[in-house]
């Protein structure tokens, strides 16, 4: 077993590497995709671009195209999502991947197997891309750097830490109803603190350059330290809503009301509950958004939520093409950074056992 | 015909002019048709070259069903080296292929690597009774064994350069090894 | 046996000693200083030219990991890894598995250390029964079997009456009382400093208040019973405050730091790189500066290892989910030595901190080369690279974010009672 972290070389004192850079090849691709932390908006707008193409072909009668032909990806969902799983395989079957779906919560862990024995086991029958989600912040850092490197590792959310593809298409949704997003005030509603959605959609804003970020809701959910990644913070809707142009709204989860965090359901309506009125203080052409699934009557009323602002429904249709996006994206910058250290490798210890080319392509058209 | 009888290019005022090989390719058509009795053909253009001559060749034809375009950057099969080309075009077929005669439209014809993909893209809509490939230009270097039935101009290119077709109207340009 | 250390740099902090200077060693203790007295005729010379000779260092807090799972490591390969550290005496903790609450484990734990005859341990024992914080151990008993203290570490006794208990019933036999100052409700099940950082991560924060809250809670026991309490791995510039507004008013207490919050920040865990996950969690800038100016001030006079061995296997695991620790014997010296170049503290105050300071703070008759006292001393010469790996390691501890570093400055020689234990 190799040592846990890179050996730092000479002084120890403060040194540490990037992180950041696990999900990126040496020439800046994506090769894996764990956090929108650390990218730039070139690769941002590349994914919502790539995503266009998708859409577009959403139009065909053919769905289906080729480009992960003979791929294997791999759903790992340490956390149940129906949902997102779903989206997950659609994607990967409408690039023509086999597709495998994992119930890990439910098999392999509770027999004492270890998370590292199931993805090396996984690993070796020749997976090309794992989608994890997982109950713990910075489990897919984990596996990038530590397990599966040559796997192409898609975050399909780490505990409250990122839930990059979703925080993508409602980049998508943004854009394509809303456009530029310079001009755009955005309020993020709900639970902060809990929300791996919230964390990524502050990341993506900012990276694309978005007028303002604001974040409302009672300062239990709400910690102050999260100024510092770029955002307003607001306790009163009045006030947060005021001249946006777009309002996220977020799933309060049901177990919250358990602990001290908020009084009541009702309460919490009562303040920041979405509704007709308290949306009259966004600005008139105002949409609204909801990364499901949606608690009508807890965090969003039914008329808001069905109403003409809604573009809830938009963003489930974009899920796909996004998702395919970002899979073909992180494949191909993977097969590169792979052909390019098989190279390496070759050329540096001759005839040494290097992993084979995986892909038996040929030169371009 | 041989290689001996490409026309070899040094310049750009070596290139032919684009609207005699038009006519010319309109003739081979007409001419195909009427030898092997197609009728019910339909035109497919791929992006974005291909789309201009197809153009060109479904007016002088005078069909009357529009024709389709096809954008097979989802099928090539250089992705994982390159990448994707973040701007595709959809493709559009506004006909079914099932059982029709295709008449399939590119501008330069070199590898035969874009019409290996164009052809994978066009079976997933279908099985067509058949093919017929057009280019406008033939180039060697070919990588599969893909031939044009018809062919506007089977050319020679210095070392390096390629070729350019540009819209409105339809012209060639050499591009040198300096400019490619 | 009869030895004799030439020409090495002796630093006795004790002594108020920094000279190069001859140490002769009869009996296993310290003869004389500088001339050999008449008819001295040692059996060994060690020629320590150039080199530091330091009082053996005595760390508290050190986890030997045993008894409990060997894949963890042992009393042998944890006491040789003292020993290559500088280390002649370890005060070592009690949550060893079953944990160190009566004289049987420490007799265990006695016998073996005896019959392994490297470094010195004394344990510290659970303050309650089991660790769980509701019945007081046996503590006379405990002492008496050779424990020098007692502490719960960083399980919570959250009724205040039964700590209040714990501490009168310590100070009725002078037993020290080592704790570890964290409220456990704010601490909750986070693992990393609370701020901008954990946020991002969407790791749990623990606010730096928890540690401010636990030690104000017991400071007023303190002050109520006149326990001695040893406050052990601060982690922030509010404690570092309090202890020093604690001291000033005459309160019997004393306090260290982990050489870890002394040398990284909160800043290593971005990217989850779990070696840097320990407890209480690495903090800002801010504590660190105060941390280091309490070591300059003498209001931390000690510097704690906080050695935790583990396997490879648990660090292998998500950041929260991994265990906490890390494996620090052997790297403390470098590491220090990498703070007195940074002029953070001199070298003289270095070893201060490693040997009289938690000497006086334990209670324990070591840590100066005074004529008459147990030659228990280490040799290091403060330049030579050496590179950590398995190797050049002697704990069982994978979990060290060095691994594979070069580091400068390592221990040569260890003596024990006038014998060489250790030599490289």
């Amino acid at each position: 077993m190799k040592p846990i972290t890179a050996p730092q070389t000479k002084a120890s004192i403060g040194s540490g590497v990037d992180p950041r850079s696990v999900q990126l090849t040496e020439d800046g691709k994506l090769r894996h995709f764990l956090t929108l932390g650390g990218l730039n908006k070139d690769i941002l707008e590349e994914i919502l671009d790539t995503a266009d193409s998708f859409v577009n072909m959403g139009e065909q009668s053919v769905k289906k195209v080729p480009l992960l032909r003979g791929k294997t990806v791999v759903n790992l969902f340490f956390e149940n999502s129906t949902r997102t799983r779903s989206t997950f395989e659609l994607a990967a079957k409408r690039l023509s991947a086999d597709v495998l779906n994992l119930d890990i919560s439910k098999s392999a862990t509770t027999k004492g197997e270890t998370l590292m024995d199931t993805l090396q086991n996984l690993e070796a029958m020749g997976s090309d891309m794992f989608v994890i989600r997982h109950a713990d912040s910075g489990a897919q850092h984990f596996i990038a750097s530590q397990i599966s490197p040559n796997v192409a590792i898609i975050n399909a959310g780490d505990g409250r830490h990122a839930h990059p593809t979703q925080a993508m298409l409602d980049m998508y949704t943004i854009r394509k109803h809303k456009g530029d997003f310079a001009k755009l005030k955005v309020a993020i509603v709900g639970d902060i603190l809990h929300s791996r959605v919230a964390r990524s959609q502050i990341q993506a804003l900012n990276i694309l350059g978005a007028q303002e970020v604001r974040l409302i809701g009672p300062k239990t959910l709400l910690p102050a330290s999260l100024a510092e990644m770029g955002a307003t913070l607001y306790t009163r809707m009045e006030d947060g809503l005021k001249d946006v142009d777009v309002v996220i709204m977020l799933r309060l989860q049901k177990e919250r009301m358990d602990g001290a965090l908020l009084p009541s359901e009702s309460e919490f309506y009562r303040l920041y509950g979405l509704t007709t009125e308290k949306l009259s203080y966004a600005k008139p052409d105002a949409v609204v958004m909801h990364p499901g699934p949606i608690n009508r009557g807890v965090e969003i009323e039914s008329a808001v939520a069905d109403g003409p602002q809604s573009l809830i429904l938009h963003q489930v249709s974009y899920g796909i093409p996004i998702r395919m996006a970002v899979m073909s994206m992180a494949i191909s910058g993977q097969t590169q950074q792979k052909a390019k250290d098989a190279a390496l490798s070759a050329s540096t210890e001759s005839g040494a056992n290097s992993d084979k080319n995986t892909d038996g392509e040929e030169a371009s058209a | 015909m041989t290689d001996n009888q490409r026309l070899v290019i040094r310049s750009n005022k070596d290139l032919p002019e684009v609207e005699p090989l038009l006519e010319q390719m309109t003739d081979a058509l007409h001419q195909r048709i009427r030898l092997l009795g197609l009728d019910n053909i339909a035109l497919v253009g791929i992006h974005s070259g291909g789309v201009w001559i197809a153009e060109q060749l479904h007016d002088r034809l005078g069909l009357i069903e529009p024709m389709g375009t096809l954008d097979i950057s989802f099928y090539r099969d250089d992705y994982t080296r390159v990448g994707l080309n973040p701007s595709v075009k959809p493709s559009n077929l506004p006909f079914a292929t099932e059982s029709r005669h295709i008449v399939l439209v590119d501008d330069v014809i070199m590898s035969g690597r874009t019409i290996r993909a164009a052809l994978n893209e066009l079976f997933d809509y279908g099985r067509p009774d058949s093919v017929t490939l057009v280019t406008l230009l033939d180039l060697p270097g070919r990588e599969l064994p893909v031939q044009p039935d018809i062919t506007g101009q089977k050319i020679q290119l210095p070392e390096g350069a390629r070729i350019k077709l540009s819209p409105d109207p339809l012209a060639l340009t050499l591009l040198e090894p300096a400019d490619a | 046996m009869n030895l004799t250390i030439r020409g090495g740099r002796l630093i006795d902090p004790a002594q108020q000693l920094d000279e190069v200077i001859d140490i002769h060693i009869a009996d296993g203790r310290i003869l004389a200083l500088g001339q050999a007295p008449a008819g001295f005729a040692p059996e060994r010379t060690l020629h320590a030219e150039g080199q530091v000779v330091s009082p053996g260092f005595i760390d508290i807090g050190a986890h030997l990991r045993e008894p409990g799972p060997s894949y963890k490591g042992n009393l042998r390969s944890e006491t040789k890894a003292a020993l290559a550290g500088g280390y002649t005496s370890i005060c070592c903790r009690p949550d060893t598995n079953p944990c160190i609450d009566s004289s049987a484990v420490v007799q265990q734990i006695m016998d073996k250390v005896k019959l392994l005859g490297q470094a010195k341990v004394r344990p510290i024992a659970a303050m309650t029964k089991n660790l769980e914080g509701t019945h007081l151990s046996n503590m006379a008993g405990l002492q008496h079997s050779g424990c020098i203290a007692v502490s719960n570490m960083r399980n919570a006794i959250e009724d205040t009456l039964i700590l209040r208990r714990c501490f009168e019933y310590a100070s009725t036999f002078d037993l020290r009382v080592v704790f570890y100052p964290e409220d456990s409700w704010l601490r909750g099940d986070g693992c990393a400093h609370e701020g901008a950082l954990a946020t991002r991560l969407g790791l749990g924060g623990i606010p730096a208040a928890a540690e401010a809250i636990g030690l104000s809670r017991v400071l007023h026991l303190v002050e109520v019973t006149g326990v001695r309490v040893h406050f052990s791995m601060l982690s922030t510039a509010q404690a570092v405050e309090m202890i020093a507004r604690a001291q000033a008013k005459g309160l019997p207490i004393t306090a260290d730091v982990a050489m870890t919050h002394l040398i990284y920040t909160e800043a290593e865990i971005d990217g989850y790189n779990s070696q840097f996950f320990v407890q209480p969690p690495l903090r800002s800038h801010a504590d660190r500066d105060a941390l280091r100016q309490g070591v300059r001030d003498g209001v931390l006079s000690v510097i704690t290892s906080a050695h935790l061995p583990h396997e490879e296997a648990a660090k292998m695991a998500p950041f929260a989910a991994s265990e906490p620790g890390m494996a620090t014997l052997e790297t403390l010296l470098s590491q220090g030595l990498e703070l007195v170049k940074a002029e953070v503290i001199s070298l003289p105050q270095l070893v201060e901190r490693l040997t009289i300071g938690p000497a006086q703070a334990m209670g324990l008759a070591v840590g100066s080369l005074a004529v008459g006292q147990a030659a228990d001393l280490c040799i290091f010469d403060t330049e030579s690279e050496w590179q950590v790996n398995d190797d050049s390691l002697f704990t069982a501890g994978e979990n060290t974010p060095l691994m594979g570093a070069y580091l400068k400055g390592q221990v040569q020689t260890t003596l024990v009672d006038g014998s060489v234990v250790f030599e490289r």
